[in-house]
Parts: C-alpha cells; structure tokens; sequence
C-alpha cells in the first residue's frame, strides 16, 4: 500500500502551478495569407500567382477596359484585321474573325472558373452533405444514398453527357455544369461518408452524445467539420482535371456553343487555320496549361503545409 | 470461510442509509455479439450509490469496467451490443427509457470523464466553442452568459490565463490541461452522477495527481456522486468511499475502500495489490506479476473465473461459480462482500494455500516464492552493502 500513501504525500494543490507556456504558442491557422506565400519557394510562387492573375482578370472581366467584349469583331467595322500579330492595340492579337485573343483568353478563363466553380461547390455542399449525414446515421438513408452513388459511378460519364445535351435539345455552360455536377456527387458522398464512419466511432463523438449533444448538432458540429478537410484537399485535385474538362468538351465541340470564349473552344478555333498561322491557339493553350500546373503545385504545397499541422492535432 | 449467504445481490454494502439511493444498478449484463462469438463483458453486476458518494470500480484491461460504466449511461451503440438487467436511477429505469429521454439526462444529470483528453474533444473546434455550446444547449444561456460560465468553469478547473484559453483548439493545450477541460465539460451542467472513466490513464503521473485532487474537490464540492473507474488500486485508496473489484465481468470483491485496503478477501484483489510495485523496495526487485492472463470473454472458464490464474485454487473453485457473499467477520461486517470460496486472510484460504504449495502449483509457488524472495533479496543486499561500505544504500528511492 505504499503507492497510495507516496501519491497523497504530494503536495494537495500542485495544480495551481500549470506553466503558461502555451500562451506563446503561435496560432498558425490565422496567419495571414500574406505570410503564407512569403513561405513559397519560387515556382509555387509562379504558379499561386498565376492563379490569382487569372481568378481576378476572370472575375473582373467585364470591367477592364478594351477586354470587355470577347466578341467584338474589329473589322466589321473596319477598324482591325484577322490573324493580326501581337501590337499595343491588341497584345496577343486578334483570331480569325479578328476577335482580341487576350479578351477571348480572360473570358475563357471566366467560363472555366464558373464550370469548375459551380461543379465543386455542388460537390462539396451536396456530396458533402449526403456522405457525412449517411456515415453518421447509417441505416436506411445510408443504403439509399450509397445505392445512388454506386449507381452513379457505374454510370459512363460521357454516355450520360451526351444523352443529356441529345434530349435537352440545349448547349451551353449551365447544362454542361449541372450535368458533371450531378455525377461528381458520387465521389464526393463517398470519401465524404468513409471519413464520416471513422469521425463518428472517435471519442470525442461518444463524450459529445454523453453530455447530450442532439443527434443534428454532433453531425453539424463534430462529423462535418471533421469531414470537410479531406474533402477540400480533394477538390483541388479535381478542379485540375474540371478545367480539362471543360476545356475537352468544348474543344470537341459539346461544350459551351460556339461565340462563348472558352479555351477549348478558341483551341479548336484555331485549329482550323493552323497551316496558315499557328500563333491565336497558342495564347489559349498557355494558359491551359499554366493553369493546370498552378493549380497542381499549389495544391501540393496546401498538403504538404496542411499535413505538418494536422500532425499536431 | 464463507459465511452465511447474503440477502440479495443487489444489497451492496453502499446502500446503508435511509431513502431510495442515487443508483441502483441489478444484475446487469452487457455482451457483444461478433463473429467469433457471444463477449459477455458485464455479466451480472449489481451496485448502488448514494446521493454525494464516491465508487470505485477496479480490474484488470478487459474486465468489464469501462464497459459496464457505458452500460449504465446507456453509451454503448450498435446493434450488436445487448444489455439486460436493472438501472434505477432516480427512481427511473435507464434501460427502459426511450434514447431521446436519456438525452435529457446525460449532461446535466450523468456525466462522463473519458480516459483519453487526446480523443474526447473535437481537434478543428476551438475548446471555448465546446464549452459554450454545450452550456447554451443544455441551460438556455445566452452567447454572454455561457462565456462567462465557461470561463468561470476553466478557472475552477485551475486553468490559467482563462480568457485566452477559450480560443485555443485541442492541439495547443497539454494532456493535462486537455483533461481539465473534458472535467469542465462534464461539470458544466452540474450533474448528480459523473462517471470517471480511467480519467488518468493517458497523463503523466504528477498530473495524474493533479487531476485525482480535482475530481475529488469538485466532487465534494458539488455533492456529486462519483464513479471512478481505474485499474489502479493506488488511485482508489484514499479516494473513494467503496470500492468494486471487478474480475470477468463480474464483481469479485465489494466493500468500503478502507475495510478492502485492511482485509483483502479476494485473492484476485490481493494479486492487484501486491502487483503495485513499492517504493520501500530495492531496485531490481522482481515486479510480481499475477501469473497467466484474464480469461477470453467470449469463453469463460467454468466454476470461479480467476481460478487458472488463483494460488488458492481448489477443485470445488473450478466446478462451482462461488456467490458474492459477505465475509462479515472483520470490520467490514455485512458490507464486505466477496465471490470465494476460499478467502485470503480466513482459515480456509490459509489451507487451501498450504495445500497448494504442497502440490507445487505452479502459481502458488511463484507467490510464495515471491515474498520468500523480496525477504531474501532485503537481507542479502543489506548484508552486501554493509560489506560494501554501505554505499549503495536507498537504490529504490
């Protein structure tokens, strides 16, 4: 019985003496974004910039001067003409049809994001909903939903595209991202709800049902924001391959019809006067892969920073 | 010697005085349907607790005490888990109520400590957050209010700097610190019963210490009623008003805390106590272990279960499931109660004892051997160190 009695004959309020030490702790997750790319090395600077330069010119296309219309055929008006190299009127120069390549480039930039944008937010919201509710209250919900999304990823994306433009009759940029949208749902439920099955055998969601957390609130408060980290890192990854996409399927022509501005599209434009001068599909063809690079690098560099803090969860 | 059977086996020695108790847990049983079979974790357990007192449940890993701590609050979830038995608490049948009844209940009547503070908070929620919505959730207060509630809980919990600790997320803050806020947690809602489950396991010894000290001073303060679950008899001692010795899922020894530390009557108890190393020995003092492993839940031996592993092991222990029955002739009276048939301390044990070693049982020899040995050891190294100039004297310390 010595254990007992060496542990009472300590001192009876040792507690009142906890270090402080954590109150120099620094808090990393609300560090500006600012510090965050001074981090970078050179190339992920490159590419994160890159990224900005193009979200911000897709964003504010409409207002920069001399780009706001990506359809404005100069030499209809006698003011331009077709193929031109690059000038100080128009820097990349004008295509075929004497529209400004750098407009048509920013505005395809627009379509992408708003493609790829509208595709992962259905994702993130629905999929992430669906998975992280069907991990958490299994039952019949869970086989219903997991039925869809077996369904769904049984399905030939492409088969399914076209038979939605053949009997919708319609093109365009709302079909083509409601459609993708409703297949990318299935992923998404699923990582969503494998991670909500770990997330809800944790202890922590046991000590929350302990002190009375309704059902609703632990899936609210403890499974989804548990669920969404892996969920966002996976977005990155696929919004590299939305923009090929997107880019895809209007260069083969079901994509976004014909006048809209889409890097695709202008790529396949081009192709058509390719013996006689190459340059207007090249504009488009950078920032193609520009874009995919940046958003590959970047995203990288998020998982290698976010996997050195999570280790300290 | 067993003495005369005791009345029922719900009459714990805790439920001395007058009017309903608190709990009053009868023949509970918890198993775990798998694929290799039926684990029958809890297997006819019965307790009571009064109003403002404190239990203690000890056992080994795998004995049923943390399972049997769930069964009460009703925690265990799954369709494979099936609970039987009696839980009176407050005059109502936990068991018997709806999930969505005992919703209102935990938090702010049962409350439960977890044993590992790295896994029992939310890591991407900051602690404030956890603190404040549960506090509004369950009492209505208001943003302010409950901030000031929560705050008012870390300082009570002697968390420094309290303020800038609402903002911190579980990452930032020590083991230690991380287990005063699961306490805070449990007591936002002043409940009547709080379950400590193993609630030092995963921390330091010194601030195991710490936390022990916390609990018991809340506990007193609040006139709350406590059942601390551990596998430490160290922890018990001085800490409970009763103790429970659990062994298979089922209870082996029951008395108050003092009377158990005095008069052991259990042989399984008396293992656990002499498995505690002590700081009196020398260094490099064989640890005595308690010889075999517990027995597989989903196949328990027949007659008594520590009988593979019992020094006073007898026939009639591996025929015959011994009753909890008190063992009233020391000071513990009605209220001391053990499931043997031959008791350590009473003639009967001492016999079978001496018969087994007789026998050279295996186990038996090792225990006997093992205090010889200590004796031995003391002696020798005493004498070397005389001979040795008496400087290595204190190696234990």
């Amino acid at each position: 019985m010595a254990g007992p009695t060496e542990l009472r004959s300590l001192q009876e309020d040792g507690q009142a003496s906890v270090p402080t030490a954590v109150g120099s702790f620094r808090v990393r997750v609300g560090r500006s974004l600012w510090n965050a790319f001074r981090e970078m090395s050179w190339p992920t600077k490159a590419c994160a910039s890159w990224l900005v330069l193009i979200v911000t010119a897709a964003i504010f296309a409409d207002w920069i001067p001399g780009l706001q219309d990506p359809n404005y055929q100069g030499f209809l008006f006698g003011k331009g003409k077709t193929l031109d190299p690059p000038s100080m009127e128009h820097w990349l120069g004008t295509d075929n049809v004497s529209r400004d390549i750098l407009a048509r480039v920013v505005h395809g930039a627009r379509t992408s994001l708003i493609f790829a944008g509208g595709v992962l937010l259905c994702g993130l919201v629905v999929g992430g909903l669906l998975g992280s509710a069907a991990g958490f209250l299994r039952g019949r919900f869970e086989a219903v939903v997991m039925f869809y999304v077996d369904v769904s990823l049984a399905f030939p994306a492409l088969v399914f595209f076209l038979f939605a433009i053949t009997m919708l009759n319609t093109r365009g940029l709302g079909i083509m991202t409601v459609a993708v949208a409703i297949l990318i749902v299935a992923p998404y439920t699923r990582i969503a709800r494998a991670n909500s099955l770990s997330v809800s055998n944790r202890e922590f969601v046991t000590a929350a049902r302990a002190i009375g957390t309704s059902r609703p609130r632990i899936l609210v408060r403890e499974i989804i924001p548990n669920v969404y980290p892996t969920l966002v890192a996976y977005s990155l990854i696929v919004a590299a391959v939305l923009v090929i996409l997107e880019a895809t399927l209007s260069f083969l022509g079901i994509g976004v019809p014909i006048p809209r501005a889409s890097w695709g599209g202008d790529i396949n434009m081009a192709r058509r006067d390719i013996a006689i001068n190459v340059w207007p599909m090249i504009p488009p063809i950078l920032a193609l892969v520009a874009t995919i690079l940046s958003v590959n690098v970047v995203s990288d560099w998020l998982r290698s920073n976010a996997a050195s803090r999570s280790s300290a969860l | 010697m067993p003495a005369e059977n005791a009345s029922t086996p719900g009459t714990g020695p805790v439920a001395v005085s007058a009017g309903s108790p608190l709990l009053r847990v009868d023949d509970l049983h918890t198993s775990f349907h798998v694929p290799a079979g039926e684990v029958r974790a809890v297997r006819g357990v019965s307790l009571t607790l009064d109003r403002g007192r404190t239990l203690g449940i000890v056992g080994e890993s795998g004995s049923g005490k943390t399972v049997l701590a769930r069964s009460i609050m009703r925690l265990n979830i799954g369709g494979n888990v099936s609970t039987s038995g009696n839980v009176e608490f407050e005059g109502r049948d936990l068991l018997d109520l709806p999930l969505k009844a005992m919703k209102n209940l935990w938090g702010t009547e049962l409350a439960m400590v977890f044993q590992d503070p790295m896994t029992s908070l939310n890591p991407v929620v900051r602690v404030g957050r956890q603190l404040t919505e549960h506090v509004r959730s369950n009492l209505g207060a208001s943003r302010g209010e409950a901030r000031q509630t929560a705050i008012d809980l870390l300082r009570e919990v002697r968390i420094p700097d309290a303020e800038a600790r609402l903002r911190a997320f579980p990452h930032e803050l020590s083991g230690g610190m991380r287990q005063r806020i699961c306490i805070a947690i449990a007591l936002a809602c002043e409940p009547a019963l709080l379950f400590a489950d193993e609630p030092t396991t995963a921390l330091d010894v010194t601030v195991q210490h710490q936390i022990l000290n916390l609990l018991g001073r809340e506990q007193r303060e609040r006139q709350m009623a406590m059942i601390l679950v551990t596998h430490d008899l160290g922890v018990v001692a001085g800490r409970t008003d009763d103790t429970i010795v659990m062994y298979a899922g089922k209870v082996v020894e029951q008395a108050p805390t003092r009377v158990l530390f005095t008069e052991m009557r259990h042989p399984y108890s008396e293992a656990l106590l002499r498995s505690i190393p002590r700081i009196g020995q020398r260094s490099h003092t064989r640890l005595s272990a308690i010889t075999g492993r517990p027995p597989d839940p989903i196949d328990i031996p027949p007659g008594c279960p520590f009988n593979p592993r019992c020094p006073y092991v007898q026939q009639k222990c591996r025929e015959e499931p011994p009753p909890l029955v008190a063992v009233g002739d020391g000071a513990g009276g009605a209220s001391h109660l053990a499931a043997c048939w031959y008791p350590v301390g009473t003639d009967a044990g001492r016999d079978a004892f001496a018969r087994n070693l007789a026998d050279r049982l295996p186990q038996t020899v090792v225990v006997a051997e093992g205090s010889e040995f200590a004796e031995s050891a003391a002696a020798n190294a005493a004498a070397e160190a005389t001979a040795a100039n008496g400087s290595s004297e204190g190696g234990g310390a």
